[in-house]
């Protein structure tokens, strides 16, 4: 298994002409994953890597299955384009555009939850499934990215895009692999928080334990106790704050738009404290990760 | 983006919020001459982006035009938080009988706009909502729909407000909940509102933070208000060596290689992207090295942007070392920055190998990045060294 994307999903890219989204799709397809062509409007007709270019969403959704979007346009077009793909019946939407505003954010988030859409990011690399699928940029160039995610049995959902990149290796070289990992974005505002995304990985058999990666900043980490403490869930976790010296440093801006210490509950000492006290493990060094997960796997 | 109160009321007295009359001055002759125009007992507030004026004796109440010029002339002069004030605000003072307390923010977890509303303004509100949980409302809105006074009637009823006085405030709220939304601000926030002595309802602090993103849609207003261009109202004025990091990362539009912050220490960082700058910061303290800078590379910037973020960094007197540091990458080429910083070292007259303490970017062509640092004798490091070990082996070296 895996969750939110495997071997047979087909999707697009918005926004495919743009330098970065050339990139990513060049790798995609190198990877094997089932990109069906891109949109960008007054551009119909061409092609990228040998994929069709369209000048609507619905060029695609009325000739075929497009089970995914990914969203790399413009910060001023990108709320556009989400409800474009929420328009045209998408379900799972995944924004890599930075440097949305918030409000525009909330906006296309409540439609996305109306219409029942999975939404990734925004500000994210998009979701790997080793050896099945990558839809986004994370992992990099084919090469890259099978040497960082070996397929295997950790989930992984990161604030930061590198970063996940980072404990996936760490997984795959301690010889636990990846299941799916999740870059879910460093916004302030996300489609899907980690609390959102853990059922799925509950319900995944692949999946046997949590790595998270963790920033200052908003609430998200304790959605995710309330969630373990409310749901039962068995699998192990084991979470990696960064961003530790911003504790004393309030109202300064740092690495991501959601990371901020603004009051107390912002602070990674407030953070690991509430983690800890439902039994997730919190790593002081990325190769513990795979070393706490190992333990508490077999313990 | 903060604005000062004067800035704020000024945005807030365009949604019908009803506020004290006020002068804005620079001096302390201006100070007293507001003082003489309002006619009558005056507060004197220092305009600085920070809370906490009270405490640190930036507010003060004057009789006179004379006893004005006087705190005026002492606020003027008052650091606090480190942060200079750009001027003071010169109000009425009125006699005030209850303070109540509102703001509007956006909820991550619920990802939704949200009205925190409380019967008990002036006080910290993080406190009245540990202690005094009854006195306080919270009450979410669609960032979608235009805005119905109906939902800041319910957060104002929710702590038990009734008659003339929740008409009032719901006005109020009502007109703070459309600013933020039409506005683009990531906090509006009356703290606090002020019901005196013959009834009428005002506010009489605001504090606005308006999203950085969202700046040039609004940069009508921001004229309007008299915010320039390029004041970006960080938590602290920048320094040289910020400005011109920024600067370097605005010439080049090529990834990213800036935001950089400067810290006090000897070793200098260069170091991505986000999250990875975020870690590596933390590991570098944690080994017990002592940072002089934040910063954060990706993006695949180019050669000539990574040699003259190393050239800036290196040219700072306190920095004794670099260390160069990075996740795994996904689309930055390793040797491009290899390439980078070897020569921004040499531009700035130093030898790699011995200016260079670490270098540990694995990724996409780190063989030809290698073959490089190789040359030069610059140690570096493959994916096969953690992020923390690589920061304990740079700290190592200083010092040495």
């Amino acid at each position: 298994m895996s969750i939110l994307v495997d071997e047979n999903t087909t999707f697009i890219i918005q926004g495919i002409t743009g330098r970065e989204a050339v990139t990513m799709a060049r790798e995609v397809l190198d990877y094997g994953s089932k990109l069906l062509g891109g949109v960008t409007p007054g551009r119909k007709g061409r092609d990228v890597h040998g994929v069709p270019v369209e000048d609507t969403v619905r060029a695609f959704t009325e000739r075929e299955r497009v089970d995914a979007s990914v969203v790399s346009v413009p910060p001023a077009f990108a709320a556009d384009a989400v409800n474009e793909a929420i328009e045209a019946g998408i379900k799972l939407i995944i924004v890599v555009t930075e440097r949305i505003p918030r409000k525009q954010v909330a906006q296309f988030v409540e439609y996305a939850q109306q219409e029942g859409v999975r939404l990734i990011g925004p500000n994210c690399l998009g979701v790997i499934s080793p050896g099945k699928s990558k839809v986004g940029g994370v992992g990099g160039a084919v090469d890259s990215a099978r040497r960082a995610f070996v397929p295997g049995s950790i989930g992984v959902m990161s604030r930061s895009g590198g970063m996940t990149v980072e404990i996936a290796n760490s997984l795959s070289e301690a010889g636990l692999g990846v299941s799916t990992a999740v870059s879910i974005g460093g916004d302030a505002i996300i489609g899907s928080t980690y609390a959102e995304l853990m059922p799925l990985f509950d319900a995944d058999e692949q999946t046997k334990g949590i790595a998270i990666y963790s920033e200052p900043g908003g609430r998200a980490e304790y959605e995710l106790a309330d969630y373990m403490a409310e749901s039962g869930s068995k699998l192990p976790v084991v979470a990696f704050m960064a961003g530790r010296f911003m504790d004393e440093m309030p109202g300064m801006r740092f690495g991501h738009a959601g990371t901020i210490v603004e009051g107390k509950a912002d602070t990674t000492a407030e953070k690991i404290a509430n983690l800890e006290a439902i039994g997730i493990s919190v790593a002081e060094r990325i190769e513990d990760i795979p070393r706490l997960l190992k333990e508490r796997i077999e313990g | 983006m903060r604005f000062y109160e004067y800035e704020a009321k000024q945005v807030l007295a365009g949604y019908g919020v009803a506020l004290p009359q006020r002068e804005f001055a620079t001096t302390a002759d201006a100070a007293a001459e507001a003082t003489s125009k309002l006619g009558g007992p005056v507060v004197i507030k220092s305009q600085v982006l920070s809370g906490g004026r009270m405490k640190a004796g930036g507010v003060k109440f004057a009789d006179t035009p004379e006893e004005a010029r006087d705190h005026a002339a002492a606020i003027l002069e008052l650091t606090i938080n480190g942060l200079e004030p750009a001027g003071v605000l010169v109000e009425e003072k009125r006699s005030v009988e209850q303070e109540y307390y509102a703001a509007v923010t956006y909820d991550g977890r619920a990802k939704r706009p949200l009205i925190i509303f409380s019967d008990m303004g002036g006080i910290d509100i993080e406190e009245v909502a540990e202690q005094y949980p009854d006195h306080l409302s919270r009450t979410h809105f669609s960032a979608s729909r235009p805005f119905s006074d109906f939902t800041a009637k319910v957060a104002v009823a929710s702590v038990g407000v009734t008659g003339r006085d929740l008409n009032q405030l719901t006005r109020i709220v009502a007109g703070l909940a459309r600013l933020f939304l039409e506005r683009d601000m990531t906090l509006a926030e009356i703290n606090p509102i002020g019901k005196l002595d013959d009834g009428s309802i005002i506010a009489l602090d605001c504090h606005l933070d308006m999203e950085s993103e969202a700046r040039n849609t609004h940069r009508a207003l921001l004229q309007e208000i008299g915010v320039p261009d390029d004041d970006n109202r960080q938590a602290r004025p920048p320094t040289q060596f910020e400005i011109d990091a920024a600067n370097v990362d605005a010439a080049d539009t090529r990834g990213v290689a800036g935001n950089l912050t400067q810290f006090d220490g000897n070793l200098g960082l260069i170091i991505g992207a986000g999250g990875g700058s975020l870690t590596l910061f933390d590991a570098v303290r944690a080994a017990g090295g002592s940072p002089a800078n934040y910063c954060e590379i990706g993006g695949n910037p180019s050669v000539s942007k990574a040699a003259a973020l190393t050239k800036l960094i290196c040219e700072q007197p306190q920095v004794e070392k670099i260390a160069v540091m990075m996740n795994v990458v996904s689309n930055t080429r390793v040797d491009i920055v290899a390439r980078g910083v070897i020569k921004g070292c040499i531009e700035a007259g130093f030898d790699p190998a011995e200016k260079i303490a670490i270098f540990r970017i694995p990724g996409s062509w780190e063989e030809e990045g290698f073959a490089l640092l190789e040359k030069y004798g610059v140690e570096y490091v493959d994916r096969s060294v953690s992020m923390h070990e690589a920061a304990e082996r740079a700290v190592a070296k200083m010092g040495a």
